[in-house]
């Protein structure tokens, strides 16, 4: 009997036409925990180093967190795992919503897809019902209308379907993978497209076993109550209308311009108004007490939702005001494209073309109107037609093509993944290592649990350690009493806090739970729902596992190490992780990379980012060690960063 | 009972208010997890016997529950505009009926149907409106007076016509004879 988890995976061959149900080892389970955890996994064990993520050998896989699905509220998170052609390195997205709460009552704790389809298919799961379809007839097809034209196919409006866009279709790498109006944005879509894989639809009615019944409810009930009323967590941009966090201080057009004094009464009060005259309601993912989602309706266009800082990156990268996100964000939506790189990199080659890197021929009949020129180059990007076959690289691919200077224009990525435009003042040694380090390439997926700020005022100091539970060891509560200025906290300290920001996410993206209740929501006010006291029990209650904190906390050690490991494997090295140049004005190089190497050394990886065997092998992960000996990328015999004499010559 | 042959019964109502639900579906959860046996033991959405007809597209979020098992299908469906958005008759029927495997148990299909979470000792409100953190239902009970039912003597004769067809008049008459001395 398992619990929380079904016990079986899907795996569906699209080239062999193959359809197989398997049963899993539990062991994995309790070592990897499931979503990331065994997606990562399953990537390091089945897609050998060299593999072109665009080949079929690589893997797509949708994995459900360990308990999603379950009665634990906010838990609905599915880790959708591959390696990414936009870098060739580990690609990660969540989706929310409903698919992976579905898939699990259709007896499937993920679906691994292997395999190119010789045309179109979908996927069409009801319980032990698995069929490849033909899906030709939708070709082309926008995000919605496949969505309701396969429901209305199998006649199960219960269904739930995730799909690709026509940008999916045509492998653009910005291309996102949609259920509803939730989304798997970011790195996975193309590869759903290169397996010629239109959607998949999943219905299920099977139970999902929970090891504990009674304290499992108390407990989850529990939860829902303290979630529903603790005002620190969910989406507060879904409900507060102050947005001047991130007008005020993140860059404009291409990660460019910052505006420090956008924000007015004024602005605020019109926006508002646009927002509530449109607004149907507030939405929700499965089992979740926060509703995190504006369901707006604007005339002609689809119904759609946003969350968080989707609200906002259209209108910032085009300099224009929330009515430009409400009519173009369903329009990009539709075609199946990333709310947070696509703006980007429409600016970027709006900037090239001012620059005149690039020129009027390759923007054929473009209209002047700024607005305008969006939707242009949105179409072009999603359908590869003239200039967009180029952009559909992203910033880095096409500032690659594109070349004449268009590097220099490429200033916003990290290992060619586009970030959030925030250009800053002084350096932030923890978000140095973050932004540099993280294997998830993006901060959103990586900060989160420590405080951002300090607060000066030492009786609410000690007032906000007091109610601090979430905190998992004392010595942060010492650096946060001692914490005057933010960019000053002994080095220890900044790798440490890194560490356990990478923790949170580590667990909640292998457990299903959502970053808004728990990994991204201690930065503001401490109180998150989850933390890594009462996950363990949660784990014990709900899937039988025998968990405490420090076992769960060497889980996430362990998924780390395998994430960084295939990352390492397919070449990934310290020169690759470096925030971008500009993220502060004031840098530090020599210190940054001490910084740098102190964070290497604590992980127990190599000078230049690599676990050491002996990391590996602590980790249960003897034989990831194993393969990174034979494959050449360790000899066996490194020691760890600050051990190494080319950190000793730097330190003289 | 009152001299008036009217007796007081308290009318159990969940009201659903379609304006707050967001579609998260914890009502679903809690009473699948309420049914399941043992208790809590397991999720199964489609064991509940209260659902979300959702749609984000076109802002549709209703929660229905099940109610009577039908044996025939609508003879034609109706189509409701409802604050400028169009609902089918599905949407809002709580029934177990052939044209859809709503509110049907997904082992042996038998029809499922809302018993307000009925336990010993009783629940303060059923499960799905405790689960309910947006107010889309609320639980209420009210007194209502209502006729003392008449015994419909032909009702009764007809069923024991029909058992008697069925199994002879001699085991209806033994197995009556039977219950009265228990009773």
């Amino acid at each position: 009997m398992r619990y929380a988890e079904t016990g079986f995976q899907l795996e569906v061959d699209l080239s062999k036409g193959s359809i197989e149900k398997v049963e899993t080892d539990p062991g994995d389970t309790a070592l990897y925990i499931g979503g990331l955890g065994i997606g990562a996994k399953l990537l390091f064990d089945r897609v050998p180093p060299g593999t072109d993520p665009w080949s079929p050998d690589n893997l797509l896989i949708f994995g459900n967190g360990l308990l999603n699905g379950t009665c634990v509220p906010g838990a609905n998170r599915l880790s959708v795992d591959t390696i990414a052609p936009v870098n060739g390195f580990l690609g990660h997205s969540l989706m929310g919503g409903f698919f992976g709460a579905e898939m699990k009552m259709a007896g499937y704790d993920r679906i691994v897809i292997r395999g190119e389809a010789p045309d179109l298919v979908y996927l069409a799961i009801h319980n032990d019902k698995v069929e490849i379809r033909d899906a030709r007839h939708l070709r082309g097809r926008l995000m919605d209308e496949t969505q309701t034209l396969i429901k209305e196919e199998l006649n199960d409006r219960r269904a739930w379907v995730a799909a690709i866009g026509p940008a999916g279709e045509n492998r653009v790498i910005m291309a996102s993978i949609d259920c509803g109006n939730s989304s798997a944005a970011r790195t996975v879509g193309p590869v759903m497209g290169a397996k010629k894989l239109k959607a998949i639809a999943i219905r299920g009615t099977k139970d999902v076993y929970v090891a504990h019944p009674a304290e499992a409810w108390e407990m989850c009930s529990r939860l829902r109550k303290e979630l529903d009323a603790n005002p620190n967590i969910g989406d507060w941009m879904a409900t507060d209308e102050d947005d001047s966090f991130h007008h005020n201080n993140f860059a404009w057009g291409n990660a460019r311009v910052r505006r420090k004094n956008f924000w007015s009464d004024e602005l605020e009060e019109r926006w508002r108004n646009l927002k509530y005259d449109h607004m149907s309601r507030w939405t929700g993912c499965w089992n979740c007490p926060k509703a995190c989602h504006n369901l707006i309706q604007w005339p002609g266009r689809r119904r759609f939702s946003y969350k968080c800082y989707g609200k906002d990156t259209y209108h910032m990268a085009a300099f224009q005001e929330l009515d430009f996100t409400y009519e173009i964000l369903p329009i990009g939506m539709d075609l199946g494209l990333d709310s947070y790189s696509t703006p980007q990199v429409i600016a970027f080659a709006l900037e090239l073309l001012d620059a005149g890197i690039l020129t009027g021929k390759d923007f054929p009949d473009m209209p002047s109107d700024i607005r305008q020129r969006f939707y242009y180059l949105l179409h072009k990007i999603a359908y590869r037609d003239g200039i967009g076959d180029i952009l559909a690289h992203g910033v880095s691919g096409a500032a690659a093509i594109i070349g004449n200077g268009a590097e220099q224009f490429d200033h916003n990525t990290v290992k060619k993944f586009e970030q959030l435009p925030i250009k800053l003042g002084k350096l932030n040694p923890a978000y140095f290592l973050m932004i540099a380090t993280g294997e998830e390439m993006a901060i959103t997926q990586t900060e989160g649990s420590f405080p951002q700020d300090p607060i000066p005022d030492p009786e609410l100091r000690e007032e906000f350690i007091k109610n601090w539970i979430a905190v998992p060891d004392k010595k942060f509560e010492e650096w946060f009493r001692q914490w005057e200025k933010r960019d000053q906290l002994p080095d220890q300290a900044m790798v440490e806090i890194s560490d356990w920001n990478e923790c949170m996410h580590y667990l909640d993206d292998s457990m299903g739970l959502c970053g808004f209740v728990s990994s991204f929501r201690g930065q503001f006010g401490g109180t998150t729902g989850y933390h890594v006291w009462n996950m363990p029990d949660l784990i014990t209650l709900v899937a039988g596992i025998e968990m405490d904190k420090d076992r769960l906390w060497e889980c996430f050690q362990r998924i780390r190490n395998l994430a960084r490991a295939i990352n390492s494997r397919r070449g990934l090295r310290r020169h690759m992780e470096r925030p971008p140049e500009d993220h502060w004005a004031v840098r530090d190089e020599e210190y940054e990379q001490q910084l740098l190497t102190k964070y290497y050394d604590f992980k127990g990886w190599t000078f230049d980012g690599i676990p050491t065997k002996e990391t590996l092998e602590k980790l249960s992960l003897g034989y990831v060690a194993e393969d990174l000996i034979k494959n050449g990328v360790l000899t066996g015999n490194e020691v760890t960063a600050l051990k190494d004499a080319r950190a000793k010559k730097k330190k003289e | 009972m009152d001299n008036n042959g009217k007796r007081k019964k308290i009318v159990k109502e969940i009201k659903v208010d379609i304006s707050k639900c967001v579609g998260c579906r914890a009502c679903e959860i809690a009473c699948s997890a309420f049914h399941a046996v043992p208790k809590y033991s397991s999720i199964n959405a489609a064991r509940s016997r209260i659902m979300v007809v959702m749609d984000e597209f076109r802002d549709i979020f209703v929660p229905i529950r099940a109610g009577e098992y039908t044996q025939a299908e609508c003879n034609g469906r109706n189509r409701y505009v409802i604050d400028g958005k169009e609902y089918d008759a599905c949407t809002f029927c709580p029934a177990s009926c052939p044209s859809r495997d709503w509110f049907k148990e997904p082992d042996s299909g038998l029809p499922l149907k809302c018993d307000m979470c009925e336990d010993e000792p009783p629940l303060e409100e059923p499960m799905c409106v405790q689960a309910c953190t947006f107010g889309a239902l609320t639980y209420e009970e009210r007194e209502e007076e209502v006729e003392e039912e008449e015994v419909k003597w032909d009702d009764i004769k007809i069923a024991f016509e029909s058992l008697a067809k069925r199994h002879g008049v001699k085991k209806v008459m033994d197995t009556f004879t039977r219950l009265s001395k228990k009773g």
